[in-house]
C-alpha cells in the first residue's frame, strides 16, 4: 500500500435535513496508521460525518475515497467488507444475546461457508468455526480483558463492560478503518483509562495497526491519544492539527467553549 | 472410607537427599507424556500440559537463569497471579538450588520494596506489565537488585530498559544449552539436598515488620508426605491453583502434596473467572483459607435473598434436613432411616444443585485454614455435604501440624496432630509443636529466631487447650486473648467469625480489652446491604451513608443480637458501631490474607473505640482522604453508637 495515499480522503462533503445544514462542504484526509479526533460542540456534525463514512447517510454532495478508491455510492455492508467498521454512540449490540454471539456477528462479512455446509457442519464449516473463533479468543476477548463475560448475556451486563463489547464487536470484524463515536462517553475514570488503552493498543500494535476516527467529547483523552485533530463548528472545518495546535488556535476555544479558558480539561 | 481414586496414591520415602526438582524428575520419568501435570484456561479452552512439557519449561528456565549468574542460595523474588509459567520460574529456581520469595500479588511498592531489600533478591520476575512498573519503581531504592524478568509481554512494548529481560528469551538461551549439554541440568537437580533451603515466606504479620521464615526442601517434602499419609490423593485429582503462591498453604498444595500425589494443577483464566472455572474443574480436593468459605455462604445467602419465595421454602426444607442429619454426625449420633431418606431427596432437590453452584460437586476433602472459620459457616457445609476440615498450622512449620480426621469432625476443634508432629500445651497455654516440618529460621533475625524455636519446639503464639478426644483447641492468638476489666477472659476472634454469618457483615472488629463490656466495630457488607436498602427504597448516597442509616443500624443490631443470645452475659456485644468504610489491606487495616491488624485498627481509630465507652449518642471523626495524585481532603462525619439492649428485641437509640 503507498502511504501517500490515504485511508480516508473526503471532498467537500455536504449534508442537509430538510433545512438544517449538517455539514458544509467539509474535506479531510486521515493518514494510515494514525488516531484522528474530530471535535465540536453539540450539533457541529461529527455523528453525521461519521454516519456518511460509513455509508449510514448518503450525503447530497462531496466525495469519500477509501485507499483511493471512490466509495461514495457504496452501502454500509460493502464498506464493512473493505474493512471499515465502527461503533455507536448509544450501544448498538443484541441485548437478548451472549457477549460472544454479539462478536461472532461482526465477524459475518468473514464467513465463508454458508447455510448448507453450516448445516453439515463436518469439514469447512467445522473448521472455519474454529478459526474465528481462535481469533476472537486470542486478538479481541484477551485484548479487551472480557474473559470472565464471554458467555454472559449482553443486556445483564453494566454499561462500561456493554462499551466495550461494542468496540470488541466492531474489532470482530478485522478493521483497517475503526470509526469511534464516543467510546468514552458515560465511563468513569478506570473504564476510561481502560478503553484509552485499548484504542491505542490496536492502534500501534503491530497485530491490529488500526487507523482511527474518534469522535470524542472527552478533552483529556482526545488531546492525550490522537495524532491530529479535527474542529467542526455548524458543519463547517474551522481548523485541523497537532493536539498542541488545536488547543492553542483561539478560534476553536471561542468556538468550542465560549469564555473558557482552556480547552484542555485536565482530568487529574 | 470415602478415599480411593483410580489410581493409588504414589508413594515415597522422604530421605534426606531427596529434593523437590528430583522429585519433579522422577515424577517425569514415571508420568512422561501420559499424564498431566497442569491445566490453563486460555482463549477460553483449557489447555493440557504433560508431566514431560513440565519438566522441559523448568529445564529451559534454570538453565536460562544460570546463565545470567544465578547461583546457588541466592534469592529471586517472584510476583504474579497462579499460571504455569509461576510454577515453573519457581521450579527452575529450586533446581539452581536458589531459593524462591513469593510476593503477594496486591502488595504495595514499600512491601515489595521491604521484601526485595531484606531477602537480598537478586533478581525479580514479575508477571506483566503491572508487576514490572511495581518493580522498576523500587529499583532505585533496591541496590542489590540486579534484573527484572518478565513473562507476559502485554503492555510492554516500548520498555527498553536493559534491566528488563523476557522470559521467553531466557528459555530460548536455556534450550539451546539443554541442545549442547543435555545432562547439565540433571548435574545441576543433583547437586541439592533436601536440607537446602527451597523457599523463603513473608508473613503477614498482624503487628510487626514481615519476617522471612526460610523453609528446606525436607521441611515441605515432609508437609505433603504427612497430608498424603491422613488423605491420601490419587494422581487422577484435580486441584484448583487460585490462590496466591505467597501463602504457604498454596504452595503445600501446588508444590509438596502436587509433587508427592502427582494431580493436576488447574489454573484458572482471569483472576474475574476463578469462579466459573472452579465449577468447570470441580476438584476433588480444595484448601483455602475461611474468606473464600465464608464468601461461598454469602454468594448462597444472597441468592437465597433474591429467589422466589416457592425456591425459597423448597432450599429452606433442603437444608433444614442437611442441618439435621450433618448435627447427628457432629453428635455421634446414628442418623434414623427416616432422616436419610428426607436426606436423600433433599440431596437430589437442593443440596446437590449447591454444591455444583459453588464448585464443590466432587470435592473429597476441604481444607479451611490460615484463621478461624466461625462454627455457623462449618455447620452449613456439612449441611449441604461437604466434607470440611479444619487445620490448624503456621508457615514456620511448613503449612499445617494438626488437622480433622475423616469422621471426627467437631467445628470447635481444629483436629489431631499429622504423622511425626508433636503438639503440646505449655504451662501458659502457648500451643509448641515439633516435628521434620519445623521451619529453619527467620531471615536474618536470629533474635526472632531464638525466640520462636526453643529445643525444637516451635512456640505458636496461639493460646488453646487440649479436649477430651485428644483434639486441640485454639483460643485465640496470644496477644490478642482480652480480659474484661471485671477480670474475665475472651477470644475477639471468636465472636467476630461468629457475627460474619450475617450477610449483612462484611467485617467484625472486636474491642473491650481493659474494658468494662465488650463493643464490635462492624464493616458492613456493601453488595448486600445496598441491595437490602433498594428493595426497602432506602435511598443513600454513599458506603458511608447506608451504613448510617437507622433502618440499617436496626438491621445490623438484630444480627449482633442474635450471635449474643448464644453467649454467656460478660462476652455479649454491648455496644457497636457501623464504620464509615470497609478495612482495607491498602490501608494496613488487614494483613494480605485478611487477619485484622488490632494494634493499627486501636491506633487509627482510637477516638471510635473511645466513643463506644462513652455516654455520648454519636461519635464525631475527622476522616482524610488521599487521592492517588497525593492531594488530600479532609471532612467531619458522625458515627452512630448503638446499645445492644440484653432482653427486649429491637430497641436500638
Amino acid at each position: 500500500m503507498d502511504p501517500l495515499v490515504p485511508r480516508l480522503r473526503i471532498a467537500d462533503l455536504f449534508m442537509a435535513f430538510g433545512g438544517v445544514v449538517a455539514l458544509r462542504g467539509v474535506s479531510l484526509e486521515v493518514h494510515p496508521g494514525e488516531i484522528l479526533s474530530v471535535i465540536g460542540p453539540n450539533g457541529a456534525g461529527k455523528t453525521v460525518l461519521l454516519n456518511c463514512i460509513n455509508g449510514l447517510y448518503r450525503p447530497q454532495r462531496g466525495r469519500i475515497f477509501y485507499d483511493g478508491q471512490e466509495i461514495t455510492g457504496r452501502r454500509p455492508h460493502e464498506r464493512a467488507r473493505l474493512g471499515l467498521s465502527r461503533t455507536f454512540q448509544k450501544i448498538e449490540l443484541f441485548l437478548g444475546m451472549t457477549v460472544l454471539d454479539n462478536i461472532r456477528l461482526g465477524r459475518h462479512v468473514h464467513m465463508r461457508t454458508g447455510l448448507l455446509q453450516g448445516a453439515v457442519y463436518h469439514g469447512p464449516a467445522a473448521r472455519e468455526e474454529e478459526a474465528h473463533r481462535a481469533f476472537i479468543e486470542r486478538e479481541i476477548i484477551d485484548l479487551l480483558e472480557i474473559h470472565h463475560v464471554r458467555d454472559a448475556v449482553v443486556g445483564m451486563l453494566p454499561y462500561g463492560i456493554q462499551k466495550r463489547v461494542e468496540l470488541a464487536r466492531a474489532l470482530a470484524l478485522a478493521p483497517r478503518l475503526l470509526l469511534l463515536d464516543e467510546p468514552m462517553a458515560g465511563l468513569n475514570l478506570e473504564e476510561t483509562e481502560d478503553m484509552a488503552r485499548f484504542i491505542i493498543e490496536v492502534n500501534e500494535s503491530d497485530r491490529w495497526q488500526v487507523t482511527c476516527v474518534l469522535v470524542e467529547h472527552d478533552m483529556g483523552v482526545v488531546m492525550d491519544i490522537s495524532h491530529r485533530v479535527v474542529v467542526l463548528n455548524f458543519g463547517e472545518k474551522i481548523t485541523e492539527g497537532s493536539p498542541a495546535e488545536v488547543q492553542a488556535n483561539p478560534e476553536v476555544v471561542r468556538a468550542y467553549l465560549g469564555e473558557v479558558e482552556g480547552i484542555y480539561a485536565t482530568r487529574r | 472410607m470415602r478415599h480411593g481414586g483410580s489410581a493409588p496414591p504414589p508413594t515415597r520415602e522422604i530421605t534426606r537427599d531427596l529434593t523437590l526438582p528430583k522429585l519433579l524428575v522422577e515424577r517425569v520419568r514415571e508420568f512422561g507424556d501420559r499424564r498431566v501435570a497442569m491445566r490453563e484456561k486460555e482463549y477460553g479452552i483449557w489447555r493440557s500440559i504433560t508431566w514431560a512439557d513440565y519438566l522441559a519449561r523448568v529445564r529451559e528456565l534454570a538453565l536460562g537463569l544460570s546463565t545470567l549468574g544465578l547461583r546457588r542460595g541466592d534469592k529471586v523474588a517472584l510476583i504474579g497471579h497462579n499460571r504455569p509459567e509461576g510454577l515453573w520460574t519457581e521450579m527452575a529456581v529450586l533446581a539452581l538450588g536458589a531459593v524462591a520469595v513469593w510476593i503477594y500479588q496486591d502488595a504495595l511498592a514499600d512491601e515489595i520494596q521491604y521484601i526485595v531489600d531484606h531477602s537480598d533478591a537478586r533478581f525479580a520476575v514479575g508477571e506483566g506489565q503491572e508487576e514490572v512498573d511495581k518493580l522498576l519503581g523500587i529499583r532505585e531504592r533496591s541496590p542489590r537488585l540486579e534484573r527484572i524478568l518478565w513473562d507476559d509481554p502485554k503492555g510492554l512494548r516500548g520498555y527498553d530498559d536493559p534491566v528488563l529481560l523476557g522470559l521467553a528469551e531466557v528459555m530460548g538461551t536455556g534450550a539451546r544449552l539443554a541442545d549442547e549439554d543435555p545432562e547439565r541440568f540433571d548435574r545441576m537437580v543433583a547437586e541439592g539436598r533436601g536440607d537446602d533451603l527451597a523457599l523463603l515466606f513473608y508473613t503477614s504479620g498482624t503487628s510487626a515488620q514481615p519476617k522471612g521464615a526460610l523453609l528446606s526442601h525436607l521441611n515441605l517434602l515432609k508437609m505433603g508426605q504427612h497430608m498424603m499419609e491422613v488423605d491420601p490423593v490419587s494422581p487422577s485429582d484435580d486441584f484448583v491453583s487460585f490462590l496466591p503462591f505467597a501463602w504457604i498453604g498454596e504452595q503445600m498444595m501446588s508444590i509438596s502434596c502436587g509433587l508427592l500425589a502427582g494431580f493436576t494443577i488447574n489454573f484458572p483464566e482471569e483472576p474475574e473467572t476463578v469462579q466459573q472455572n472452579i465449577r468447570e474443574i470441580a476438584p476433588q480436593v480444595i484448601f483455602s483459607p475461611p474468606r473464600i468459605y465464608e464468601q461461598m455462604v454469602r454468594t448462597t445467602q444472597v441468592r437465597h435473598l433474591d429467589a422466589p419465595r416457592l425456591k425459597r421454602m423448597v432450599h429452606d426444607w433442603g437444608l433444614g434436613i442437611g442441618y439435621a442429619i450433618a448435627d447427628r454426625r457432629f453428635a455421634r449420633a446414628p442418623v434414623p432411616a427416616y432422616l436419610r431418606a428426607a436426606g436423600a431427596l433433599a440431596d437430589v432437590l437442593v443440596l446437590r444443585k449447591l454444591r455444583d453452584h459453588l464448585g464443590l460437586a466432587r470435592v473429597r476433602d476441604a481444607y479451611t485454614g490460615g484463621a478461624a472459620l466461625g462454627p455457623d459457616h462449618f455447620r452449613f457445609f456439612h449441611a449441604i455435604g461437604v466434607n470440611l476440615k479444619q487445620i490448624y498450622g503456621q508457615t514456620e512449620i511448613a503449612g499445617i501440624s494438626v488437622l480433622h480426621r475423616d469422621g471426627h469432625v467437631k467445628f470447635d476443634t481444629v483436629g489431631t496432630p499429622l504423622p511425626e508432629t508433636e503438639v503440646r500445651i505449655a504451662p501458659d497455654g502457648e500451643i509448641l509443636s515439633r516435628g521434620p516440618c519445623v521451619f529453619q529460621g527467620y531471615h536474618k533475625m536470629p533474635e526472632e529466631t531464638a525466640r520462636t524455636l526453643r529445643d525444637g519446639w516451635l512456640h505458636s503464639g496461639d493460646i488453646g487447650f487440649m479436649d477430651a478426644d485428644g483434639h486441640l483447641v485454639v483460643f485465640d492468638r496470644r496477644k490478642d486473648v482480652m480480659t474484661l476489666a471485671g477480670g474475665s477472659r475472651f477470644a475477639p476472634q471468636y465472636l467476630e467469625t461468629r457475627l460474619k454469618f450475617s450477610p449483612y457483615i462484611k467485617d467484625a472488629w472486636i474491642i473491650g480489652d481493659g474494658r468494662p463490656y465488650v463493643a464490635a466495630v462492624i464493616c458492613i457488607d456493601a453488595a448486600v446491604v445496598g441491595r437490602w436498602a433498594e428493595e426497602r427504597h432506602i435511598a443513600y448516597l454513599s458506603y458511608q451513608d447506608l451504613s448510617q442509616k437507622p433502618e440499617v443500624r436496626a438491621l445490623v443490631t438484630e444480627a449482633v443480637r442474635r450471635v449474643n443470645t448464644g453467649l454467656p452475659g460478660e462476652a455479649r456485644v454491648r455496644r457497636l458501631v457501623n464504620l464509615h468504610k470497609e478495612l482495607d489491606a491498602d490501608d494496613a487495616e488487614l494483613t494480605r490474607t485478611r487477619k485484622l491488624r488490632r494494634v493499627f485498627l486501636e491506633e487509627r481509630y482510637a477516638e471510635v473505640a473511645a466513643g463506644l465507652y462513652g455516654e455520648a449518642p454519636v461519635i464525631p471523626i475527622t476522616i482524610i482522604i488521599t487521592y492517588e495524585d497525593g492531594r488530600t481532603s479532609t471532612s467531619r462525619i458522625a458515627l452512630h453508637v448503638v446499645t445492644v439492649s440484653p432482653d427486649a428485641p429491637g430497641a436500638a437509640t
